[in-house]
């Protein structure tokens, strides 16, 4: 990809980081870490890897993305709006009461949302489900699936794993945001679920390990991944828990944190926002 | 009378949908030879997904299969699709009212060897109690077919109770099973017992015996546990002088729960009979641990009498 274009989604990232502040907002509780986390993966999948159409959310011919770690929803609804789901507009009423846009990704409420995920573990399993629903039908379509570090943790994840290989589903990509905090602290202190890219190779995955905040890397191992077949696909992709706002970068009290009024307009700031 | 086995039934319908209808998936946890699915996998090999010994995947792997247009049925023993995944229906399919069918099968007491792990005697209490499911639990074999039959037409999250063991004949083969809809089972004046699963034929066996007493007993065929046609159930009960209910599950939150529900502050006297608070156990056969937690024909004919205000 040329390098104007990879620096159109760098600012897409950028803008999608400052859509999560915003829907932050002051003296909220909010998923910020886990969300701004991903916004690398997110702006790579939405702004270029997958087949989807925003003026039609269920077009049969979509690529699915999944969220299995659900409480990063902040990271997606920004992409959904900055793609044109829906109007950005609509990103300050989130987990207001009533609006479309729940604490956690709702199907039934906001526009290219595919899936109720959030009960961690679960996610992978619907995407599973999909790719083989997909294969059956002799359709192409890829699914996507982000998964979280702490989320390792959950039994499920390896039931999944395990039906993904048995059944080989090749169209299924998962993407593991390896930030290395659970809500409570580092992995490797609190539940270490290492050595994580042994496991997945064990369980019968290709495995691919990428830096998470770098577009170029994402990018090439999306395209990568597409040439491998017979077998599910997990790229483990190394993120900073919180990556844009320095303060909150590798703090796990930012995994579902709060910003005072200084804190929310120096995380303006950083990202370069100019505010009065 | 001609017995059928709803296992039995329900595998055989499962093929004759998947042979109308291509959307028709089947998902079981390595017991399909249990379950009957195993029908199904012979006929239909590339859609039916042995999903290994993991019922927490199983159910929102159906989940997501739904999501790309297939009308999937998850498959294991009640007390694991019901309790283990308890979770997964709750999320993934029934918040959003994915097209997904849960069958629980060897419900109740009925897998009696097994004890108390495998007899499900608090699903259909946990399943109800969950915001846009549907709960069925069938009477006999013909009803079996009609329900599972009506359960791929309908759309949306259902959970259907299976028995293990072979059931009497009792539904009306004419009649149409419509979910919601109770279903007369035999017609009498004095006092009605509303019954589900095994205890239909328990309810009509002490009807026999009470006709001879000179008391006419009502048997009604509540199969459908939510959604509830109040107005229904209120028919069904005009005129009686009491009421019974049967079932083999816990009197919390089951048929028993819905039926006082309903007819609270209507003022006619109202017995129940459901397994207690207690869970269940081993027995060398199905009949001997019925009658240990008192779901028998007598019991009824019993409460039946009392709540007419007659003494045994």
């Amino acid at each position: 990809m040329a390098t104007a274009d990879i620096a159109k989604l760098e600012r897409t990232a950028r803008r999608i980081r400052l859509h999560i502040v915003h829907m932050m907002g002051v003296g909220q509780k909010g998923h910020l870490g886990g969300s701004c986390s991903m916004a690398e993966v997110v702006t790579a999948l939405y702004f270029s890897k997958m087949r989807h159409d925003p003026a039609n959310p269920s077009w049969e011919e979509r690529d699915r993305f999944l969220l299995s770690k659900g409480h990063a929803a902040l990271v997606q609804y920004a992409a959904l709006a900055e793609r044109g789901y829906f109007p950005v507009e609509l990103l300050p009423t989130t987990k207001a009461l009533g609006s479309s846009l729940q604490g956690h990704p709702d199907m039934k409420l906001t526009p290219g949302v595919e899936a109720n995920t959030g009960s961690l573990g679960q996610g992978l399993s619907i995407a599973c489900g999909m790719a083989a629903g997909l294969r059956l039908d002799g359709r192409r379509n890829r699914v996507y699936c982000i998964v979280g570090d702490g989320e390792m943790a959950e039994g499920q994840i390896w039931e999944a794993a395990m039906a993904a290989s048995f059944y080989r589903l090749d169209n299924l990509v998962a993407i593991l945001d390896r930030n290395g905090l659970m809500a409570t602290g580092p992995i490797v202190d609190r539940f270490d679920t290492n050595p994580i890219a042994e496991k997945w190779g064990a369980f019968g995955w290709e495995v691919f390990e990428v830096d998470g905040h770098s577009l170029p890397e994402i990018l090439e191992v999306l395209d990568r991944v597409d040439e491998i077949s017979g077998r599910p696909k997990m790229i483990i992709a190394r993120t900073v828990k919180g990556c844009g706002i320095s303060f909150a970068e590798r703090v796990a009290a930012f995994h579902n944190g709060v910003f005072d009024v200084e804190q929310y307009e120096r995380a303006c700031r950083e990202l370069g926002e100019e505010r009065q | 009378m001609n017995k059928q086995n709803p296992r039995e039934v329900y595998g055989r319908t499962l093929v004759e949908l998947g042979r109308e209808n291509p959307r028709i998936v089947v998902l079981d946890a390595d017991l399909s030879r249990s379950t009957m699915s195993c029908y199904f996998e012979e006929a239909f090999p590339e859609r039916f997904f042995e999903m290994g010994i993991a019922e927490a995947n199983m159910t929102s792997f159906a989940a997501g299969l739904s999501l790309v247009g297939k009308i999937p049925f998850t498959n294991s023993f009640a007390t694991f699709a019901a309790g283990r995944a308890y979770d997964q229906i709750r999320q993934g399919i029934c918040i959003p009212g994915l097209n997904v069918k849960i069958v629980g099968s060897s419900a109740g007491l009925s897998d009696f060897g097994d004890g108390s792990t495998h007899q499900a005697v608090e699903d259909v209490a946990i399943m109800r109690a969950i915001p846009n499911m549907t709960v069925l639990v069938p009477c006999d074999g013909i009803e079996t077919r009609k329900m599972t039959r009506a359960m791929a037409e309908y759309h949306g999250p259902v959970y259907m109770r299976l028995n293990r063991d072979d059931m009497p004949d009792l539904f009306p083969e004419g009649e149409e099973f419509v979910i919601g809809k109770p279903c007369l089972i035999r017609e009498g004046s004095d006092a009605v017992v509303f019954a589900n699963g095994i205890m239909v034929s328990k309810a009509v066996e002490a009807a026999e015996a009470l006709s001879s007493r000179g008391v006419s007993t009502r048997v009604v065929d509540v199969s459908t546990l939510k959604p509830v046609d109040e107005a229904a159930l209120r028919k069904m009960a005009e005129g009686v002088k009491g009421m019974v209910t049967a079932e083999e599950h816990t009197r919390i939150g089951g048929l028993g729960s819905l039926i006082a529900d309903v007819f609270k502050g209507a003022g006619i006297p109202l017995k129940c009979i459901a397994i207690d608070d207690r869970f269940g156990q081993s027995a060398r056969n199905y009949a001997e641990l019925l009658a240990e937690y008192g779901l028998t024909a007598e019991h009824i004919q019993a409460d039946v009498l009392e709540v007419i205000g007659r003494r045994g």
